[in-house]
């Protein structure tokens, strides 16, 4: 059976296509990493232009979230006179879930958006056909570099905001609780373990991969000139954002199991 | 006896979904002629030439370079490396330079050396009437010499064939008029075989040895430039006057 037979059986049949489509960039993406095709140089370029052009906007996010927490925090908690234990709970909320998942879904958002208008732009201008017929690999040249510097990114910018996030939350509780500096990095590092750390930081690999694949697919099947673009565009936020969701809970899951 | 032909298009069918582009498609290029495709939007005439560097598969159907049958992707990478092809935008890559694009096949096939890379280019930008702009960006270029920049970067591989898709498409008449001449030019100088896609017919009558006629899902008729011309085909008669397809 055909692709484009399974892609007319309508609505169901062109997301079987896409999903199958997506499949197959990421194993050509991991085929072509494991054999060394990897270009350093543009690798580089895009962790410039994807993780570096991310860093104050993950800043930011992490900052105003931990602050935001540790109010949320130290009000429900007074209700029960255990206002010192803001740090523990903050410390492993942040940690395992809020740094990397909040991080993923703006970063995210903002880089698989960027990479599939850019390639999508190639896609409708015949560039990435170029790329093929001078005699280049679209993949190794264009699919591989993007994939690897959101995944070496994305890892480092969401061990960035656990610890941003975890310093905003210090300045509320000191100024609004009265909890000192001392006690509340004491209670942080008490109950923060390095496991809690790189739990979360590990899923954010996982998410970066498939939203820079999912991105770069987008890219590639971009038709319709400028509005075939800002659809793709828009479908890759969605759905990149939903998969993050559904892939977390799923990673989640199988962590617990593994006792991490 | 030696085939004669480096391109052959034997019952090739291709759809797109429900859209039927080609049924039973035969085509056959002679070495070292200029072929131009000619019919009407739609039909089919970029995806023949995308069809033959493995852009676009066939759904079924043969197609043959040099005489051998072109099954994989192996054997659509090697002809590559000696087909050239110009798009119907230019499709140069925005963020290298003119000299970076031009140095772009030549680099990724590893043919020549880094320190002979800038006489190569400039060689080539001086065949297509455009010296000293190795440094400028694409859109710092206007339409027409985007193009003549595709078309170097094209033949900078000196390729034994090169796919002219749309070569005028979107260019004032004394630029289309410059592109034409300079397929004339290009041919004589590198003997090489060349198959334009264009619906305009001016530039058609100008660049070729023979013409094609693409119509209802086939080549409809495939002549030398004074049989097309004096054709009695009435499909053929209707492009040439510009009234194919029209209810007029």
């Amino acid at each position: 059976m055909s692709a484009a037979e399974i892609a007319s059986w309508g609505r169901m049949g062109g997301w079987i296509y896409h999903v199958g489509g997506v499949a197959g960039m990421g194993l050509k993406t991991l085929v072509r990493v494991a054999t060394g095709r990897v270009e350093p140089f543009e690798t580089g370029r895009q962790i410039e232009a994807l993780g570096v052009q991310s860093l104050s906007i993950t800043v930011l996010t992490a900052m105003f979230t931990g602050m935001v927490m540790a109010i949320q925090l130290g009000y429900v908690i007074m209700r029960f006179g255990a206002t010192e234990y803001v740090g523990n709970a903050l410390v492993i909320s942040f940690f395992r879930e809020l740094g990397p998942v909040l991080t993923t879904l703006l970063v995210g958002g903002r880089i698989g958006a960027g990479m599939t208008a850019e390639l999508g732009s190639m896609s409708v201008t015949e560039q990435i056909d170029a790329v093929k017929a001078l005699g280049a690999d679209p993949i190794t040249k264009l699919v591989v570099p993007r994939v690897l510097a959101v995944c070496i990114s994305l890892p480092l910018l969401a061990g960035l905001a656990d610890i941003i996030g975890v310093f905003g939350g210090m300045f509320i509780c000191r100024y609004e609780f009265g909890i000192s500096y001392d006690f509340y990095l004491a209670s942080v590092m008490d109950s923060g373990t390095l496991m809690d750390y790189m739990s979360g930081v590990s899923k954010t690999l996982v998410f970066g991969f498939f939203i820079a694949v999912i991105a770069c697919y987008m890219g590639f099947a971009t038709r319709g000139g400028t509005e075939g673009v800002g659809r793709a565009t828009t479908t890759t936020v969605v759905v990149t954002s939903v998969n993050t969701l559904i892939l977390d809970f799923f990673l989640t899951k199988l962590l617990t199991l593994l006792g991490v | 006896m030696a085939d004669t032909h480096i391109v052959r298009f034997e019952n090739v069918n291709k759809s797109f979904g429900h859209k039927v582009v080609f049924v039973g498609l035969d085509l056959a290029i002679r070495t070292g002629e200029t072929l131009t495709v000619i019919g009407g939007s739609g039909t089919g005439k970029s995806v023949l030439l995308k069809m033959l560097i493995g852009l676009l598969d066939a759904d079924s159907g043969r197609i043959l370079f040099d005489g051998a049958p072109l099954a994989d992707e192996k054997d659509f990478a090697r002809t590559r490396r000696r087909v050239g092809m110009l798009f119907q935008g230019g499709a140069l890559f925005d963020s290298l330079t003119v000299g970076e694009n031009i140095a772009y096949p030549l680099l990724e096939r590893g043919q020549v050396a880094r320190g002979e890379l800038a006489s190569i280019v400039a060689g080539k930008l001086s065949m297509v009437g455009l010296e000293g702009i190795e440094d400028l960006k694409p859109s710092q270029l206007s339409g027409g010499m985007q193009k003549r920049v595709a078309l170097a970067r094209a033949i900078a591989t000196e390729p034994e064939v090169i796919l002219y898709d749309e070569p005028t498409t979107g260019l004032d008449p004394a630029n289309a008029s410059r592109i034409n001449h300079l397929i004339r030019h290009l041919q004589g100088l590198l003997g090489v075989t060349s198959i334009v896609v264009t619906h305009d017919m001016q530039a058609a009558f100008y660049v070729s040895d023979r013409i094609a006629l693409l119509a209802d899902h086939c080549i409809a008729a495939v002549d030398t430039v004074e049989s097309i011309r004096a054709s009695k085909d009435p499909r053929v008669a209707a492009f040439i006057e510009g009234t194919y397809g029209t209810d007029g």
